[in-house]
């Protein structure tokens, strides 16, 4: 199935930001979907809570569409974890994603410093 | 079973991973909590209730694989709802069902029968290097006249072949067994069957390089000869058997279902191969070495690394260099040339063109037949419009409700193939006897896998055809409109209404060029029914015998056409004493008219006296030997001087009777009665015409008449005979009634294959029949389907306005107004759909005048009447559906 951009619906434009969030997260090594979570969280200083009814669905499509690997390994207390890392794919889709993330927030920031119309 | 299998682990390893994974997200969870002083119980409460439910994070995160990881599952979950839906709407399913069914039933029948014949001809190794080769002498017009010896041998020599065998196909009496028997036989080269590369089942066969210059008295039996009057027996190998007087010792038995190569079937069912070094007795020293015909053509296997047109070129060139190495035997003006055809060419022959042609014609049904479903499936879609809005309202990818959709379309059409296949296995052998014998390897006819993969890749390529409409018609949906729409749910738009109308306008089209093709093809049937025979074949009935021909001269007990006479009259005599036998004539296998067993039977060389024209070469023409009974009994009418009488024996000079054709030919302006020729052999007796009957069909019912010479059998003798009687009988009991006489007189003749003369007439339009009769049974199918079509979408567009037309009667409109409103848009459907057809039929008509007779490919009644009649099916079609507006309630349809 092809990925789906450009995204049309409100629910496809979501699903592409947590994307980009897990993807971003993943650029500092490989890590597991509880770590995932809790580095969002700090990085967003406690702003972005990930739910895992969306975290672990968002894997598991960012896994089919081979952005990221995953492999068995042992978390810090040594228990076996499944840890995801981002392929070169992924890579090359964080970079592309991050550039249009940028030219979009710059867009709506314009937007929203132009001159307002009189609000009665 | 094992993909499955495979997949079902692969889930199953999945599902048990990410159970662990989120587990270890919750221990990780509970721990972090604990390590910033929470107590482990509220660490635990506290993580689950921060994680969720898990179950459902795993079906959510589950339901990512579904979405494309497992493209198998979510063909299954289609499969599955397909399955559903269809039997959500039985009727609609079994009328899908049955009419794919039909098409794809008929057409792998079809194409199992093109499989056999056309794709896989010659069941032998590298068929494509097996050629026939035939002589022609292109002066003269003579095609195929056959080959000698010193040419087979120049052209083993010329390295262009790595084999050439000539085969000569006879009948033989087979004796020595509980009772004589007439075997098919064929005199072959001892390098035949490693020409065909073919082995015995049993024994060694031939010695490839028997030296053997006459016949090295050795046999091969075929495997039906071997079960059939050897009892199987596996101790057959040496055994001696008697094949007309002469002895053979049997060294083989060929497997079961080898067939030699051959376009005629008789021919095909060769019981016994005897081989021949085409040199020695019993032919002479001067047959031997002469360059005029011997042997009916040969066969060759082309030296590998050439292809036909290399050989056909170096043939070419050593023709060129053998005509003037030889001048005297091949005369310039003769134009002696070696043709190669390929054997695969020899033997499909005629019935190439009347096989495509019907697989063309099945195919068209089953394309009405799509669009026959297409329609199905979009009036449907019409009242499903509601339910693929709701679903796309609600999140369905259109991509995904239209992969449903072709899914069900795939799903019926492949219920539909698998009944179809079913139908044809049920009915298998019915049909094969239906194909007439001159259709090559009826009997290999088989359902093998390349017959399945052709209905199943037909089946799939229906079901995306006509799953096509209702696809479009997702994508073009528009869900606010539809769900805005009231009450009924009825959703077709224009655009659709279109392509439902396009759908049946092409129905109707291909109908009419099914319906007149068919229209043609019965108007030629009838017209070569209705031709005059020129005799008359009624009341008689045709016994079979035949004399041997023992290559050792003293075992001869006819050697000469006067102590062939005596049998001949002895036989006659006899057999008119028969109770309720009429009259009685004999003739040599010719004589019977349209049974055309060998053409070596037949052919008659014939020199005119005075005539230069072809220098030493006699003319090929058909010639038969008759008692004088013969013509009377046929009704065959003398138009000039007499026919064959009791005198006309061996005791005076040869006489002959010929008919009006060869006088037109060869003495248009002269009277032919008194003229001479010489028959057979150059050194033969004058043979004085006495007698001209009136031109008979006796060759073809289709072609024109075609010159015949007659001969008294009491003067030239016939070895195989032909015994007419005229009278009401059962031809098993007057078969066993002649046997029990010709037998008194020669207890080792066999007595075989009685057969009515009507039957024999009809037999040669065999092929002919079976085009007709499938055509017309095409044509009557899609002409069905038709009407169906214009039933459908003629009722779909009533339903959806019965609300205007309750209007229209309450504002007081005349019944008879809507009526015809109704019907005038069936009619506008038939009558476009009939003049596309028209243009159709006129085109596939032309392309098959050649099989046409005694009808013009235009001939403007068929398609008036072709015409007429699929506008009367489509317009009945459409009046149910008339009947059914006019009868509406204006009340409960505006209150609706």
């Amino acid at each position: 199935m092809a990925p789906k951009h450009p995204p049309t619906s409100r629910i496809e434009l979501l699903q592409g930001t947590l994307d980009l969030i897990v993807l971003q997260a993943l650029r500092w090594g490989p890590c597991h979907g509880y770590g995932i979570v809790q580095l969002i969280r700090a990085q967003s200083n406690n702003v972005l809570q990930v739910e895992t009814g969306s975290l672990y669905p968002a894997l598991q499509r960012l896994l089919r569409q081979r952005v990221i690997a995953t492999e068995w390994g042992r978390s810090d207390n040594n228990r076996r974890v499944r840890l995801y890392h981002l392929t070169a794919k992924g890579r090359a889709r964080l970079t592309a994603e991050r550039s249009r993330w940028q030219q979009l927030t710059e867009a709506i920031a314009a937007l929203m410093v132009a001159p307002q119309p009189e609000e009665s | 079973m094992s993909m499955l299998g495979w997949f079902m682990r692969l889930r199953e390893r999945r599902t048990r991973e990410l159970a662990d994974e989120l587990q270890a997200h919750l221990e990780m969870a509970e721990a972090d909590r604990i390590a910033r002083g929470e107590s482990p119980r509220d660490a635990a409460a506290n993580a689950r209730r921060e994680f969720g439910n898990v179950g459902l994070v795993q079906e959510v995160a589950r339901d990512e694989w579904n979405g494309a990881g497992l493209a198998a599952e979510r063909l299954g979950q289609d499969l599955r709802f397909a399955v559903r839906m269809l039997r959500r709407a039985p009727g609609f399913a079994a009328l899908g069902i049955v009419t794919i069914a039909l098409g794809i039933g008929a057409s792998t029948a079809m194409f199992s029968v093109v499989q056999a014949t056309l794709l896989h001809p010659l069941p032998y190794p590298h068929p494509e290097q097996l050629v026939r080769i035939e002589d022609d002498l292109a002066g003269i017009g003579a095609r195929d006249v056959g080959m000698s010896t010193p040419e087979w041998h120049d052209l083993e020599r010329s390295n262009i072949f790595t084999h050439i065998a000539p085969a000569w196909f006879d009948n033989n009496n087979l004796t020595g067994l509980s009772h004589p028997q007439r075997v098919a036989l064929q005199i072959v080269a001892p390098d035949y069957f490693v020409l065909l590369g073919m082995k015995p089942q049993l024994g060694a066969g031939f010695d490839p390089a028997d030296p053997t210059p006459g016949f090295n008295t050795q046999a091969i039996i075929s495997d039906a000869l071997w079960k059939g009057s050897f009892g199987a027996d596996p101790r057959i190998l040496g055994r001696v058997v008697q094949l007309d007087s002469d002895s053979y010792r049997i060294v083989g038995v060929m497997p079961r279902g080898f067939q030699t190569p051959s376009r005629v079937g008789e021919e095909r069912r060769t019981e016994v191969w005897v081989a021949f070094g085409f040199a020695g007795a019993p032919l002479n020293e001067a047959t031997v070495m002469s360059r005029s015909p011997l042997f009916q053509g040969a066969i060759a296997r082309i030296a590998p690394g050439l292809t036909i047109a290399d050989a056909q070129r170096r043939v070419d060139a050593f023709v060129r260099s053998l005509r003037r190495e030889y001048p005297a035997d091949y005369p310039p003006r003769s134009d002696w040339r070696v043709r190669l055809v390929l054997l695969k060419d020899a033997v499909v022959g005629d019935v190439r063109q009347p096989l495509v042609f019907l697989l063309g014609a099945v195919g068209l049904v089953l394309l009405v037949g799509c669009a026959n479903v297409a329609n199905l499936l979009l009036a449907r879609a019409t009242t499903r419009g509601r339910e693929m809005a709701v679903r796309q309202a609600l999140g369905g990818a259109p991509s995904r409700l239209m992969r449903q959709l072709l899914t069900e379309s795939v799903v019926l059409s492949v219920l539909g193939g698998i009944v179809g296949i079913a139908l044809v296995l049920v009915a298998k052998n019915t049909l094969v006897r239906l194909i007439p014998d001159t259709v090559p390897r009826v009997n290999d006819i088989t359902i093998d896998w390349g017959v399945l993969a052709f209905a199943f890749l037909a089946s799939l390529a229906a079901g995306a055809l006509f799953g096509l409409a209702p696809v479009m018609h997702v994508r073009g949906l528009d869900v606010t409109r539809v769900l805005k729409l009231e009450g009924r749910g009825s959703t077709s738009s224009r655009d659709q209404q279109r392509t439902r109308r396009l759908l049946v306008i092409g129905e109707v089209a291909l109908s009419l060029v099914l319906l007149s093709t068919a229209g043609l093809l019965v108007r030629s049937f009838w017209g070569l029914l209705q031709v005059p025979l020129g005799f008359d074949p009624h009341n008689v009935t045709v016994v079979r015998t035949r004399l041997p021909y023992p290559n050792e001269v003293q075992e001869d007990l006819y050697p000469t056409a006067a102590q062939a006479a005596t049998f001949v009259r002895d036989v006659v005599r006899r057999i008119r004493a028969l109770p309720g036998v009429d009259d009685v004539a004999l003739g040599s296998g010719a004589a019977v008219p349209l049974d055309h067993p060998y053409q070596d039977q037949t052919v008659t060389r014939v020199r005119i006296e005075g005539d230069v024209s072809h220098g030493d070469q006699p003319l090929l023409l058909t010639g038969s030997q008759v008692t004088p009974e013969y013509f009377g009994l046929l009704g065959m009418r003398l138009v000039g001087g007499r026919s064959f009488d009791d005198y006309d024996n061996g005791d005076n000079p040869s006489v002959a009777v010929i008919n009006e054709s060869m006088v037109r030919r060869y003495w248009p302006h002269d009277d032919a009665l008194g003229k001479r020729v010489k028959l057979g052999r150059a050194a033969a007796d004058w043979t004085t015409i006495v007698g001209i009957v009136a031109d008979a069909r006796t060759d073809s019912l289709a072609g024109v008449s075609e010159p015949h010479i007659y001969t008294s059998l009491y003067q030239q003798e016939g070895k195989h005979l032909a015994i007419l009687l005229k009278g009401r009988f059962e031809t098993g009991a007057i078969e066993q009634a002649v046997r029990e006489q010709v037998q008194a007189v020669n207890s080792a003749l066999p007595v075989f294959g009685a057969e009515r003369l009507s039957d024999v007439v009809s037999d040669s339009l065999a092929m002919r029949r079976f085009s007709m009769m499938l055509i017309a049974a095409f044509a009557l199918t899609a002409l069905f389907l038709a009407a169906l079509g214009v039933y459908g979408v003629i009722s779909c567009m009533v339903s959806e306005r019965t609300h205007e037309i309750g209007l229209r009667l309450a504002l007081g409109a005349d019944r008879q107004d809507v009526m015809r409103m109704v019907m005038r848009q069936g009619a506008r459907l038939a009558v476009t759909g009939a003049v596309v057809g028209l243009i159709g039929a006129a085109i596939v008509s032309h392309a098959m005048a050649s099989v046409l007779v005694g009808v013009s490919p235009s001939d403007p009644a068929t398609f008036t009447l072709a015409t007429a009649l699929l506008t009367f099916v489509a317009l009945a079609g459409c009046y149910v559906p008339a009947r059914r507006a006019i009868r509406v309630d204006p009340m409960v349809a505006l209150s609706s």
